[in-house]
């Protein structure tokens, strides 16, 4: 089962999402990435069924470009993420989107910020959020070590607490991590946390 | 629907009261059961949920000379046969390639379309279309009629301007990016074979063993697959057929009938009566 898993610190924000692209029994892939860069201070980690994942992201993603060309200026977060959670809820009655997701932002003016939006267009601003079979482990492990402006390494060690518990307690455990990060330098891959490397198509 | 089992009880209820712990023992046995008027259905549809439906086997995959792709040719209709020479590797364009995996007339329609669409890319923008492009194409047609009993499970293989491309595609609306794919009701015991015996560093000679391999094992332990093991090369020219060889031919060649000397049992005549 799909784990994303996200949070606040000092002047940033992480955000988690496993790798297993999952049919069935059948593992066809295990270095997926589900994290997407929305523009340079956005990051959306997205978990659901496949086709709407990248479709709906790459539809947010390509609007948010859209509003910046029209504009001359980019979204805030706070914008990007209703603007998100109006899409889902328009299409909630006929057509939904089975996607849940957590947007990542960083703001001059605000800072970072972390925005938990899940498929029925529920949408929390949050300092820490989590999603799916991970979340049962991850959302106590936060609750308990988590303090408001963390650092870096503060952060990066919790996360790896969490991804070790979801590893040893989910009996589905899904094997390989990516881990990014937001702050004011603009979104980027932080590490991948691999326990099943796949062959490297290149040398 | 909780059954009324009560029927089965053998003992009279009198039994049952007393002390609890002989009460529990002695307790006749029941227990819950599905929430369905048919049973035997449902125990049928739980089977069948973790099976990959798609009676078929193909797969591809990247290696350092370029793509390899192989499938089988069997057609079937629940338990029945339908055809042994199905031809489930479709040529799109002369250097791109699709598997067939899920409904014959889906997968055969939607990839002579997407046929067309690369060509009218060529002659709008006098280049070749990327798998990349290619693949996106099939995938965002796929997306539109999803929910509406579109079968297909596909893998997009050629060789663009990047090198090789291998993308796998289904009716879910699904799309990956990948080095090593299978697809259909095979695929997990063509990965067991594929996934200990792949090298990137293969010789085309290696790859193609691999994959007629592959195919085989995967045929002779899956009911749905069989027929003839086809495979073919993608490589910088283009692609090429490489070979199509009886399963049940390569069954004997891989384990040949050593002629024993030795003889299990001998048959003598019986004393006359």
């Amino acid at each position: 089962m799909e784990c994303v898993f996200g949070l606040v610190g000092n002047g940033f924000a992480i955000v988690v999402a496993d790798t297993s692209a999952v049919h069935s029994i059948l593992v066809h892939k295990s270095n997926e990435d589900k994290i997407m860069f929305l523009d340079s201070h956005k990051l959306i980690a997205a978990s659901g069924e496949p086709g709407d994942r990248v479709q709906f992201t790459e539809y947010i993603q390509k609007n948010v470009a859209l509003y910046q060309f029209r504009n001359g200026i980019p979204l805030t977060t706070a914008a990007a993420a209703n603007f998100t959670r109006g899409e889902l809820a328009t299409a909630l009655r006929k057509n939904p989107y089975s996607v849940n997701i957590l947007l990542a932002g960083y703001d001059k003016e605000t800072g970072p910020s972390l925005y938990y939006i899940d498929y029925i267009a529920t949408l929390h601003k949050l300092e820490k959020g989590a999603f799916g079979y991970g979340s049962y482990f991850s959302l106590s492990m936060m609750d308990r070590h988590f303090h408001s402006g963390m650092s870096v390494e503060e952060a990066i060690d919790l996360v790896d607490k969490c991804i070790l518990e979801i590893r040893s307690r989910l009996v589905v455990a899904p094997p390989n991590f990516v881990i990014k990060i937001v702050d004011k330098d603009g979104a980027r891959e932080y590490a991948w946390r691999e326990s099943v490397k796949d062959t490297p198509a290149s040398a | 629907m909780k059954l009324d089992t009560s029927g089965l009880e053998s003992f009279p209820s009198l039994i049952l009261h007393g002390n609890d712990v002989a009460g529990e023992i002695s307790a006749p046995p029941s227990f819950d059961l599905p929430n369905s008027n048919d049973f035997d259905g449902f125990l049928k549809e739980a089977i069948q949920m973790v099976k990959p439906a798609k009676g078929t086997t193909t797969l591809a995959f990247i290696f350092k000379e370029g793509v390899m792709v192989a499938a089988d040719s069997r057609a079937s209709m629940g338990g029945y046969i339908s055809s042994q020479s199905v031809k489930k590797i479709i040529e799109i364009n002369p250097y791109m390639l699709g598997t067939m995996a899920g409904g014959a007339a889906d997968c055969q329609f939607w990839h002579r379309n997407l046929g067309i669409k690369c060509r009218l890319h060529e002659l709008a923008n006098k280049r070749r279309i990327s798998v990349t492009g290619a693949s996106k194409l099939l995938a965002n047609i796929l997306y539109s009629y999803r929910g509406m009993g579109l079968s297909v499970g596909t893998m997009i293989a050629g060789w663009d301007e990047t090198g090789p491309g291998l993308y796998y595609v289904d009716s879910e609306g699904g799309r990956l990016k990948g080095t090593r794919f299978s697809v259909g009701s095979g695929s997990p015991y063509a990965y067991g074979v594929l996934d200990s015996g792949y090298k990137y560093d293969m010789s085309i000679e290696e790859a193609s063993e691999l994959a007629r391999r592959a195919i085989y094992h995967a045929t002779f332990r899956d009911g749905a697959s069989g027929g003839v093991a086809s495979v073919y090369y993608v490589g910088p020219t283009g692609w090429k057929k490489l070979s199509g060889d009886d399963v049940g031919e390569l069954h004997y060649h891989y384990n040949p009938v050593t002629p024993s000397t030795t003889v299990e049992q001998e048959m003598v005549d019986a004393a006359a009566a």
